[in-house]
């Protein structure tokens, strides 16, 4: 379809094609319609369309020896276009709808498309390679979001808060990469671990100066969500106001791409995954044979029992909160690298999956994050091939969500006690 | 002077317009959520945008006004059962993930692409196609209206003293209201303080005796100049709202698309919400539902059913969150993009900023925090040199505003402006 829409936008500056004689420029009075006849095997010319204008009058254009066709028209509303499939060459059909309604305004040209395809015709990937693919996406997208939702749910895990600006320190992971990489050129794998540790900064420094003393403070964790709200819309603003509405890149170059077997994927891609199973095994590890994660776990089980058993508490939240930004702001990195760039907004986008991800898992739990985020990663990435449409895949997550929320509230990794 | 007149006149023009009155609504609605029932739903929007879709598409498809108002209701009552049911019986926190994951996706089903016959995708609905049988039932006739229409151009020609003297005037009205609600507050608690002093100094028999007189005492001090105060109070806010049009007369169409009318109406609907919410909140069901946000186990050993009463909270601000959706897009469009997390944050902070757990807090709340943002805009706009802050700027400076004072106010104030320290300790 890409393919289709390209020639459409050099039309203005092409010469005068052979049949149709004149080039339509649109004016204040009037309004063009155009497109070209392409099959997968070329241009298909000579073939008859007709054009009904929104009172009913018709015409007929012919598509000129490179397929393309136009017409002006002095009404604006919605046209028909229809192509008159006896006029196709025999090996040549419509392959959907034969006919298109456009809306033609005055001072531009309106595309219209209607697709044809030869009846040799197959589609190029198989449903199986199809699937392997956005299994792939799936688990790249799943394991991104792993890095910041083991954060958020060590967070909910040892003080009880859900953090509502988790996402934007995913964002600000991207934005720092830019600044610091793109604009100031500093090597990428220099800047990636200044951005991290200036995230695991950022996590220190909210603990040190809000969270602990609001904690101390003794304020509701109801409160504190809300406060977290503020926290997420000043960010999200901070950094509209610093970069604009606009996407932003870490690196300047355009990425390469790599395939291995059925996979196709950028070789940041396949960076980005390497890096998050490595990261994520050592949180992992260090949750599970080191003192400090022994503690961490043991302050999320109970923050009571673990400070009469002499664990600092208090350090413990600290800790986790600069690990958890540090994480966050990696995820941001390697999700701006991989899928080509960070927007203001793009922590908005990410927020509402990890919050199911952390769900899904059992809210609280460091490896039900882990759980969560891989089966959501795939669900968005595979819903569309199973034919659910595209618009509708962030949906699907919240669907098994609200679903299993009916089931199993606590989640899959999580104990029925947590839930009150 | 000129630019202080014309960032003011643009603050009572933003604090009037009817959108400030459909978030008051909305915030309204979250109150019976979060300030009265204590359901952290951090969805509003999704209610909004719900709302609206079933009003303009109802409407757009030809159906009656009434129809589509209803629809609009119907749709954020299905919503709000299909967010409660799995939710109501968990801890608050999943509530509060799930309306907002909920409120996103309804943005996103909304911008669809397969969608856009009845939503229009990403551009909206444009208001022309619903707005038609809502502006014809105006009795204001056509033409324009200035209100007031005496005001200070006609005293010396809006001189600067005459403009002094009128703020002067509104200063000290707006003092007098504090002052008058302050004193009916403390009253109460300094006859409660005296009586008990006198009865600890006092022999026993008589010290009930005079704790009983002095008890009467106040209650009848109280009698006396309650409907007094009262009467002060409606009598300064009226004088005050008059003043604010007498210095800044504000003139638009009378039935246009963003005319009086629906200002009229707006208004008239917010007072309308604030009778039910008063009369729901004082029954013996609003009762039960600062019950629950208190300790919701004594409400269920009481033997009530907690999960359903939560669910009519959840459903009654719901429609208060529809309602004030439908208003928001009557004098604009259906912007689903206009309408996601930011809109509820904004009605958060205007319920916060007004005070949770009052009747009046979020209209105060809504009418403050939109007039402040566009003091904040223009300030900046007509004093910050444009080579630090731009024109676009200025709006993301506003919103850093308010996201830090949302911030600021729940930890410093949580009880806003209106409420009560004591009623917002809860915990979800």
């Amino acid at each position: 379809m890409l393919l289709l829409l390209a020639p459409l936008m050099l039309l203005a500056m092409a010469p005068p094609a052979g049949a149709v004689g004149t080039l339509c420029l649109p004016t204040a009075t009037t309004a063009c319609i155009a497109g070209t006849v392409r099959s997968d095997a070329g241009v298909v010319p000579n073939v008859k369309l007709t054009v009904t204008d929104p009172s009913g009058t018709a015409q007929e254009v012919v598509t000129g020896d490179d397929g393309r066709w136009n017409v002006q028209v002095s009404k604006e509303g919605a046209y028909k276009i229809a192509l008159q499939e006896d006029t196709l060459p025999d090996n040549v059909a419509v392959s959907g709808a034969n006919e298109v309604t456009v809306q033609a305004k005055f001072n531009a040209t309106a595309p219209a498309l209607i697709p044809v395809r030869t009846s040799t015709y197959v589609s190029s990937t198989s449903k199986v390679d199809e699937l392997i693919q956005s299994s792939a996406s799936g688990l790249r997208l799943g394991l991104l979001l792993a890095l910041a939702s083991i954060g958020l749910s060590l967070i909910y895990g040892t003080t009880g808060l859900s953090n509502f600006a988790h996402a934007e320190q995913v964002t600000l992971g991207g934005i720092l990469g830019y600044f610091v990489v793109n604009v100031h050129g500093l090597n990428l794998w220099l800047g990636g671990l200044l951005v991290i540790v200036l995230c695991g900064f950022t996590g220190w420094f909210q603990d040190r100066v809000m969270w602990q003393p609001l904690r101390r403070r003794g304020l509701g964790l109801t409160q504190l969500m809300i406060v977290t709200i503020g926290l997420s819309l000043a960010m999200q603003y901070t950094f509209q106001y610093t970069v604009g509405a606009r996407t932003v890149r870490v690196v300047q170059d355009n990425p390469t791409v790599r395939t291995i077997g059925p996979i196709t994927l950028t070789n940041q891609s396949f960076v980005a995954m390497g890096i998050s199973i490595v990261v994520i095994a050592a949180v992992g590890f260090a949750l599970l044979r080191t003192r400090i994660g022994r503690a961490t776990r043991a302050v999320s089980d109970n923050p009571a029992l673990a400070a009469a058993s002499g664990i600092d508490v208090d350090r413990v939240i600290r800790l986790v909160w600069t690990v958890a930004m540090a994480l966050a702001g990696l995820s941001g990195l390697l999700y701006a690298l991989v899928t080509n760039g960070i927007k203001w907004d793009s922590g908005l986008q990410i927020l509402l999956l990890l919050f199911a991800a952390v769900t899904l898992g059992g809210l609280g739990t460091a490896f039900g994050a882990l759980v969560g985020s891989l089966i959501i990663g795939l669900v968005v990435e595979l819903s569309p091939v199973l034919g659910m449409p595209g618009d509708f895949k962030y949906a699907t997550a919240l669907l098994i969500l609200i679903l299993l929320l009916l089931v199993r509230p606590q989640g899959l990794l999580g104990r029925p006690e947590r839930v009150g | 002077m000129d630019t202080i007149q014309a960032i003011l006149n643009s603050m009572l023009r933003e604090a009037i317009s009817p959108q400030t009155a459909a978030v008051a609504i909305a915030a309204i609605g979250l109150n019976v959520h979060f300030g009265f029932t204590g359901l952290l739903n951090i969805g509003q929007s999704g209610f909004m945008l719900l709302g609206a879709y079933g009003f303009a598409i109802s409407i757009g498809h030809g159906l009656p006004l009434i129809v589509g108002v209803l629809l609009g209701f119907a749709a954020a009552l299905v919503f709000a059962l299909v967010l409660g049911a799995p939710t109501l019986k968990l801890r608050g926190d999943y509530l509060a993930i799930v309306t907002i994951s909920a409120a996103e996706i309804i943005r996103y089903v909304g911008r669809s692409a397969l969608l856009t016959d009845f939503t229009g995708a990403a551009q909206g609905l444009q208001g022309v196609s619903y707005r038609t049988p809502f502006t014809n039932l105006s009795f204001f006739g056509d033409g324009d209206s200035t209100l007031s229409p005496f005001n200070i151009y006609d005293i010396a020609g809006g001189a600067v003293w005459v403009r002094l003297v009128g703020w002067l005037a509104l200063a000290a009205c707006i003092a007098g209201i504090v002052l008058l609600v302050k004193a009916g507050r403390a009253r109460p608690t300094v006859a409660r303080r005296a009586s008990r002093d006198a009865g600890g100094r006092l022999t026993p028999a008589a010290g009930t005796e005079s704790r009983a007189d002095l008890g009467a005492d106040a209650r009848q001090v109280t009698a006396v100049s309650a409907p007094v105060r009262r009467m002060g109070i409606g009598a300064l806010i009226a004088l005050s709202v008059f003043l604010l049009f007498f210095l800044m007369p504000t003139s638009y169409q009378d039935t246009g698309v963003s005319g009086w009318w629906v200002r009229f109406v707006a208004w008239l609907l917010v007072a309308v919400c604030l009778l039910v919410v008063y009369l729901l909140v004082r029954s013996p069901w609003g009762r039960l539902l600062r019950g629950i946000r208190e300790d919701e186990d004594a409400i269920r050993s009481l033997g009530k059913n907690v999960f359903a009463i939560k669910m009519q909270a959840l459903i009654i601000g719901g429609l208060f969150g529809a309602l004030g959706g439908m208003l928001y897009v009557l004098p604009a469009s259906v912007q689903p993009d206009s309408m996601g997390r930011s809109l509820t944050f904004f009605c958060y902070t205007a319920l916060l900023l007004g005070g949770a757990a009052t009747i009046f807090g979020p209209v105060l709340g809504a009418v403050i925090f939109y007039a402040a943002r566009i003091m904040i805009k223009g300030v900046a706009n007509a004093y910050i040199p444009d080579s630090i802050m731009n024109g676009q700027q200025t709006e993301q400076f506003s919103f850093i505003v308010v996201g830090v004072a949302l911030m600021l106010i729940v930890i410093f104030r949580p009880q806003g402006i209106l409420g009560n320290k004591r009623e917002l300790r809860f915990n979800v």
